[in-house]
């Protein structure tokens, strides 16, 4: 399915999402606000996107941006949620309970981010060390350990 | 020869049987595992991959003995021995050639099935000793194991016993006539998979098994402590083989003297071969799965090979 | 930040084993976690009764370090994902830059990323199910289906250079067109013997009773279960559901080759590893279409500049790895470098529902189920 199929059957459902949903190169995107993500996924969940494919952040400066991208089975296409957080009080709301899916996914992007997905029952480092501190994909993340690599380009 | 000094000289001679089969038996291994995997090695390299063997042994005598700093020292270091010296001096027993043992009791076949397994003991030391979780559950494993099947293993030789009406091996083996084969054909197949059991060999390996205890009950072991249990293995593969042959396939049957023992040579190997053969081909079980085999499917078959056989004696 | 909810090492090893219980702590360095995974097994005799999975010792920070290279410097660093399928890796990082880039591939480049992808799902599914065999204590099942993988390779080195990390699709097509040393007859004659040898792998394991009675009933994942914590590939059609990436959401050229998707029903360790092993058969079917239909040309896309620099943006492209659904979520800021580079990585994915999975099985039983998941640590832990 085309994403300008599913934005016809999406807005038809959901007209109030008509003003956050956009096309952009191709992807059917929705962006809210932090606190109505949840309940945004779990109505694209019963409108049938079965599968929570992933979840992310990107360092945008003044906020954190978290992307879900969720993938219907039944409809063949994949839809981007996308968020942003401010960068000191970091935190949303978390999938588990929708989809068990998030639950290391949910941990990695936290591991990596510092995003605190709030209602994960199990929320511990999974990548770095347990007792490791920081954020290390943060765009300011700095280390001692981290040699600046040479501009050859 | 008799009394002490021949008790010491054929366990020294028994010994050093155990060497040369614990040798060769690598060998042999390696060649036939690569026969069967279809690839180049041992089957490949050259002189019929003899310098592998010479590495291997030089690799076992000048590796370190490692003790693990948990270990309780004092058993860890006597389980080997309580794995390799029952095997040796269960071998004592074997008629190697017609009319001959190098010892000649009258209870040769019970000696037999009894003490090679005084090696779960050895089994029991080596995995608590370590005190390492992987060897704790291999050495639990192989003791259930062991003594499980020696049922069905004791059973299975029994039904051959009832047909000579004697123990003593040499007997046994004099008695021996062909028509035996196919009425204790059961006996020798329960026979020839309690002995893999039996010998903790794939597929029954569990007490080892590399894939989920890492080396069971002597993960820990290195070196020569090590290769005392590889001699517990292929001398006990050897013996097994050796004993089968006797008891189920007449031994030196039908030739006597030298060309005997040769014979009786011939059948052992082949025996070992298929034991090789076995490990090679099948997948591991599992121990649910290994202990329902022993008292489900084993037990009961050796049960209703010695009722065949009363039959038969009976009929005579 | 709290670090309230991490604890240490130490703490969730003494958490709460009773009397009854051992706890085994099988890895990181264990035979049968096909790379460093740690499972902290808590057994009451041989069963499970829990089993935490801890990763991250393979994690090198590829995310982080793609974002201080070039486009181009990344390739190579994908190869270091999954080590085992590295071609998917370049070749979803490909497809990602040239989304945003708004490259048009040529078509032979596209025929020779099929085909090299397709070879590569047999190596890959080779070692899986090797692998998974070799769990279960097969092991000539193990080196025969590494001499299948083997020759396979082979080919793939003569094509790439190389036998692992292929650097060989690139952004904007691939890096060499076809040797002239008769690899194409080569890769013909692959076809048409593959496929005898993959019949005797099948008969030797999957066949035999002791293999069923080990894998069949083993790690069952129903098909919502399988839905809802986000498995895919394989391990999803094994549980029933049939949806294939290369099918229902044609990439490339998929849309021009006729092949089947092979789906399982019980979902069970026995229908994951054989649901690998027959999906070789397609990819050599596949394979062979496209031989019949590449035609000459260019392998590159024309004017590709040695320093690329797409326009600002986000990009998530997705195609069927030999694990499942690989995705590429790409965010440039202009740059000569990626601002952001997240690998949907489906063995991570597929690794998580083992921890659940297990409990209830024996310890022997535990290392089937990982083994049938077919994880590759490269790539779960990045």
């Amino acid at each position: 399915m085309k994403a300008e199929d599913l934005s016809e059957r999406l807005l038809k459902e959901f007209p109030d999402l008509a003003s956050s949903f956009s096309i952009d190169k191709g992807e059917a995107v929705v962006t809210v606000s932090s606190d109505v993500v949840h309940d945004t996924i779990e109505r694209l969940k019963g409108f049938g996107f079965n599968q929570f494919e992933m979840v992310t952040a990107v360092d945008r400066g003044e906020n954190l941006e978290v992307v879900y991208i969720l993938h219907s089975l039944g409809m063949k296409v994949v839809i981007w949620v996308r968020t942003f957080v401010p960068r000191d009080a970091a935190w949303v709301a978390s999938m588990v309970d929708l989809y068990t899916a998030a639950d290391w996914l949910e941990r990695e992007v936290y591991d990596l981010f510092g995003i605190e997905f709030r209602g994960h029952p199990d929320l511990r480092r999974i990548m770095m060390p347990f007792d490791f501190e920081g954020s290390p994909l943060r765009k300011d993340y700095v280390d001692e350990n981290i040699i600046p690599r040479p501009d050859y380009i | 020869m008799t009394g002490y000094w021949g008790g010491v000289v054929w366990g020294l001679g028994a010994g050093v049987l155990v060497g040369i089969s614990t040798i060769l038996g690598v060998w042999g291994e390696r060649k036939v595992a690569g026969h069967i995997q279809k690839r180049y090695g041992p089957n490949t390299a050259p002189v019929f991959g003899i310098f592998q063997l010479v590495y291997d042994l030089l690799k076992l005598l000048t590796k370190e003995d490692i003790h693990p700093k948990q270990a309780r020292r004092g058993l860890f270091n006597i389980a080997p021995l309580f794995m390799t010296t029952p095997i040796i001096s269960s071998l004592v027993i074997i008629p190697f050639a017609a009319g001959w043992a190098p010892l000649d009791t009258s209870i040769g076949i019970l000696f037999f099935l009894a003490v090679p397994s005084i090696s779960v003991l050895g089994v029991l030391f080596a995995g608590w000793s370590q005190r390492n979780t992987y060897a704790s559950l291999g050495g639990l494993r192989g003791a259930a194991q062991m003594i499980s099947y020696e049922v069905p293993r004791s059973l299975s030789v029994l039904a051959v016993v009832m047909l000579a009406g004697t123990m003593q091996p040499v007997t046994l083996m004099g008695e021996w006539r062909i028509w035996w084969l196919p009425v204790t054909l059961i006996a020798f197949v329960v026979y020839f998979i309690a002995s893999i059991a039996e010998l903790n060999r794939g597929p029954f390996d569990l007490a080892e098994c590399d894939s989920e205890l890492v080396g069971g009950y002597f993960t820990d072991y290195s070196g020569i402590r090590w290769a005392m249990f590889m001699m517990s293995e292929y001398g006990g593969m050897t013996a097994a083989a050796l004993f089968g042959s006797v008891v189920f396939l007449g031994g030196t049957w039908p030739l006597s003297g030298v060309l005997g023992v040769l014979v009786l040579l011939v059948k052992t190997v082949l025996l070992v071969i298929a034991f090789m053969w076995a490990k090679w081909t099948f997948p591991r079980m599992r121990p649910d799965q290994l202990m329902a085999t022993s008292w489900k499917v084993l037990t009961p078959m050796a049960l209703v090979q010695i009722v065949i056989v009363g039959v038969v004696i009976a009929w005579l | 930040m709290t670090n309230d909810a991490q604890g240490t090492a130490a703490e969730i090893v003494s958490d709460g084993p009773s009397v009854r219980e051992m706890v085994v702590n099988v890895g990181p360095s264990h035979p049968s976690t096909h790379g460093v995974c740690r499972i902290i097994t808590h057994l009451d005799g041989e069963v499970v009764t829990e089993a935490d999975l801890v990763i991250g010792y393979l994690h090198r920070g590829i995310e982080k370090i793609a974002e201080n290279r070039t486009y181009l410097q990344v390739v190579p660093l994908t190869d270091r994902l999954d080590y085992v399928g590295s071609m998917y890796n370049n070749w979803a990082y490909s497809r990602a830059v040239e989304k945003l880039m708004g490259i048009t591939v040529p078509e032979r480049a596209e025929y020779l990323r099929v085909i090299t992808c397709e070879l590569q799902r047999v190596a890959s599914h080779m070692m899986a199910v090797g692998s998974a065999g070799n769990d279960a204590g097969a092991t000539s099942f193990f080196v025969l289906a590494f001499w299948i993988r083997e020759q396979v390779v082979d080919l793939l080195a003569r094509l790439s250079g190389s036998r692992l990390t292929y650097n060989y699709v690139r952004p904007g097509g691939v890096s060499f067109d076809i040797p002239e040393d008769g690899w194409v007859e080569d890769l013909r004659a692959l076809c048409k013997k593959t496929p005898a040898a993959l019949e005797e792998l099948d008969r030797l394991f999957f066949g035999n009773v002791i293999a069923k009675d080990r894998t069949k009933g083993i790690g069952v994942l129903s098909a919502e279960d399988a839905i809802a914590a986000g498995v895919t590939g394989p391990s999803l059609r094994a549980s029933g559901v049939d949806f294939d990436l290369r099918r229902d959401e044609p990439y490339s050229v998929y849309d021009r080759f006729s092949f089947d998707v092979v789906v399982g029903e019980s979902g069970d360790s026995f229908e994951r590893s054989r649901c690998r092993l027959l999906e070789c058969y397609e990819s050599l079917r596949i394979i062979e279409q496209a031989l019949d239909q590449m035609e000459p040309g260019r392998t590159t896309a024309p004017s590709i500049p040695r320093l690329i620099a797409p326009p600002a943006g986000e990009v998530y492209e997705r195609i069927e790895s030999a694990r499942g659904t690989l995705g590429v979520y790409l965010v440039s800021d202009g740059s000569v470098r990626p601002w952001r580079m997240k690998v949907r990585s489906p063995a991570f994915t597929n690794l998580s529902v083992v921890g659940t999975l297990a409990v209830g099985h024996t310890i022997s039983d535990l290392v089937i189920i990982v083994g049938s998941f077919d994880p590759v640590f490269g790539e779960v832990d990045r």
